[in-house]
């Protein structure tokens, strides 16, 4: 019986850009080149190896974003997944993770899941909550924040490495994973893989395909409201020294004065 | 008055300091009443009650420890449930983060997460959050159902409050699901006797310049002359020289001290993101053009190898 493996994969703005707010106060996703979220490539690398090492598997990847989110999914194509699907639809428009994670789960549950893979965060929200989500709505095991992650006979294993301890984390399918960026180095595509990934089948779906309503959804309805918006004051330009063999003390003398020694 | 639900962070009943913080921005809304499981919850009341917890609801069972996350779900439901508070509190520690989410799917309500500050408005908390890496801030609040918020380590004084603390235990009837996903091993971390990397007062990070895992002791000596907790960057902990848990950064720990120093450490937008909300920074890098050095209070270009081991020698001396 073939292994179904979902893995969801964010569309995110480049955090090495120039990344600010639209005028609704929701993440601007236009002006700034968008990217699949690099701690979901860690996601779809677990994917991968998981089902190279299952008798029979299938890796479909599953987005939730806009027109451009297409792009994060032909990238994981081209790391190897077999197919995609994108949930695309303009009532999703600022959408809270409570809300996204309605309508993952609706995806998830009519594409048909053994394993669900997410990332540890996504890169421009950052709250790590998507996952645990998940499985609450899926009503799976959750077996989340692993840095290891293997599946045999319907079961998945996993390392979490917390604050107070390393944990030896077990489950049986199906389940709901996160991996975080010490699982592994995400392969690269190869030409192939690129090439390959073009031919590959991108399914789209809408809020009616999920049977969610346009209230349950988008900015309006969100279950959070952002009031306001305010760029970080730059730092004021600090006092930089050349060492020149005193360095150390100078240093120490502005601790001092800091009243920190 | 309205009550505050706080979840309580601890080790076999020693209260970790961003749950006494959190009790400070519990009292700005309203009452906290404390939730503590596990075992040594009801070693807890002493410290909550001295920082202003009006009731300390504790519930042990063998489960918290056996089973990720959900038993303990299950159990800030039923004092959601008991309690009906204005607002629910929990420590930002991951696992912080995905109890507070479920909670929030399970009451219908919306949640905000890494909170660096609270305030009473009109229509609920308003939660300011330092977003982009920490180049923006917002203010936000949960427009539906009671407020789930997680708030970051350091994001408020510890203040003595002394009330009741009375200590009531907590009913709980696990789920079905809550034996989902069982903990078959666990290997606790060694102490360093170092401060907490999250609620130190001063950090020292050293990164890829620091060039080695030998080295790392030239970082250690500084930190233990101040007293700090060591970082490192993602660099150096790829490369295998620190430990993960000591990884500051998007991808690793949070800090906001009072005192951030990076020793051979460029900047990059991951790094910041973990380290940007410190008061004062100070860099050692050999190259005048890294971009800490946007960041810092003060700043030495030079030898980290040359310049640390000084400013250690000569804290050591000042500290007599
Ligand atoms: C999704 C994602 C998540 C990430 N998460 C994190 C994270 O959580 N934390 C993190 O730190 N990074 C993270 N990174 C990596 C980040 O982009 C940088 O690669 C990393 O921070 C670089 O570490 P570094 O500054 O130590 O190394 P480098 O960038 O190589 O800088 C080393 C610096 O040391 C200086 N130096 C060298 N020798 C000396 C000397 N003898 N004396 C003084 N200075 C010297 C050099 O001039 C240089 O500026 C993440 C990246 C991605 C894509
Ligand atoms: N819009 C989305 N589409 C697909 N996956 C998502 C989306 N948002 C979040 N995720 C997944 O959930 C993980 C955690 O996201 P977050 O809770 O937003 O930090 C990400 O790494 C993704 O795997």
């Amino acid at each position: 019986m073939s292994l179904r493996i979902v893995v969801t994969v964010k569309y995110v703005p480049d955090a090495t850009g120039d990344r600010h707010f639209a005028d609704d106060l929701t993440v601007d996703r236009d002006d700034v080149d968008g990217l699949l979220s690099e701690l979901d490539e860690y996601a779809v690398e677990q994917a991968l190896q998981i089902a190279e090492n299952a008798d029979d598997a299938e890796v479909t990847v599953l987005t939730v974003g806009p027109e451009d989110a297409k792009d994060a999914l032909r990238k994981a194509l081209s790391m190897g997944a077999d197919k995609a699907i994108h949930v695309e639809d303009d009532d999703l428009h600022g959408t809270d993770a409570i809300g996204t994670s309605l309508v993952l789960a609706k995806a998830i549950e009519k594409a048909g899941y053994d394993l669900v893979i997410s990332g540890m965060a996504s890169t421009d929200g950052t709250m790590g909550v998507v996952p645990a989500l998940l499985a609450e709505r899926l009503g799976v095991p959750q077996v989340t924040l692993l840095s290891e992650v293997s599946v045999e006979d319907g079961t998945v294993k996993g390392r979490r490495d917390g604050d107070a301890a390393s944990e030896q984390l077990e489950a049986s399918l199906p389940a709901v994973v996160s991996v975080t960026d010490q699982s592994g180095e995400a392969r690269y595509p190869s030409f192939k893989g690129i090439m390959a990934a073009k031919k590959k089948p991108v399914e789209s779906w809408d809020l009616s395909d999920l049977d969610i309503e346009a209230e349950e959804v988008g900015l309006e309805n969100a279950w959070t409201a952002v009031q306001a918006v305010a760029e970080r004051p730059a730092r004021t330009a600090g006092t930089i020294v050349k060492d020149e063999g005193e360095g150390g003390k100078q240093l120490a003398e502005f601790l001092a004065s800091q009243k920190f020694i | 008055m309205a009550e505050v639900l706080v979840y309580v962070d601890h080790v076999d009943g020693a209260v970790r300091k961003p749950t006494l913080e959190l009790l400070a921005l519990a009292r700005r809304i309203g009452e906290p009443v404390a939730v503590a499981l596990g075992t040594g919850a009801a070693d807890t009341a002493a410290a909550l009650a001295e920082h202003g917890a009006v009731k300390v609801l504790t519930h042990d069972a063998s489960e918290y420890a056996d089973y990720l996350v959900v038993p303990k779900v299950d159990a800030l439901q039923a004092a959601y449930e008991a309690v009906s508070p204005a607002a629910v509190l929990v420590p930002s520690s991951a696992e912080g983060k995905e109890i507070a989410a479920r909670l929030a799917l399970r009451i219908g309500s919306g949640i905000i997460t890494d909170a660096v500050d609270l305030e009473a408005g009109e229509e609920g908390p308003v939660a300011t959050q330092s977003v982009f890496a920490a180049s923006f801030t917002t203010k936000s609040r949960v427009a539906k159902g009671t407020p789930v918020i997680t708030v970051k380590p350091n994001s408020a004084a510890v203040e003595a409050a002394p009330a009741a603390g009375s200590v009531e235990e907590l009913a709980v009837t696990f789920s079905a699901k809550a034996t989902g996903t069982k903990v078959t091993g666990r290997t606790p971390r060694e102490s360093t006797g170092r401060p907490e990397l999250t609620e130190a007062a001063i950090v020292v990070s050293g990164g890829r310049g620091v060039n080695g895992a030998e080295n790392f002791a030239i970082i250690e000596a500084l930190a233990d002359s101040l007293g700090a907790a060591v970082g490192a960057s993602r660099a150096a902990v790829d490369a295998g020289w620190y430990p993960h848990t000591n990884q500051v950064g998007q991808t690793g720990k949070s800090v906001s001290p009072q005192l951030y120093i990076a020793s051979g450490i460029s900047g990059a937008i991951q790094h910041r993101a973990g380290m940007q909300t410190s008061k004062t920074i100070v860099a050692i890098n050999k190259d005048a053009e890294a971009p800490i050095f946007d960041l810092v209070d003060y700043g030495v270009v030079g030898d980290l190898f040359e310049v640390v081991p000084q400013l250690t020698e000569e804290v050591k001396a000042r500290k007599g």
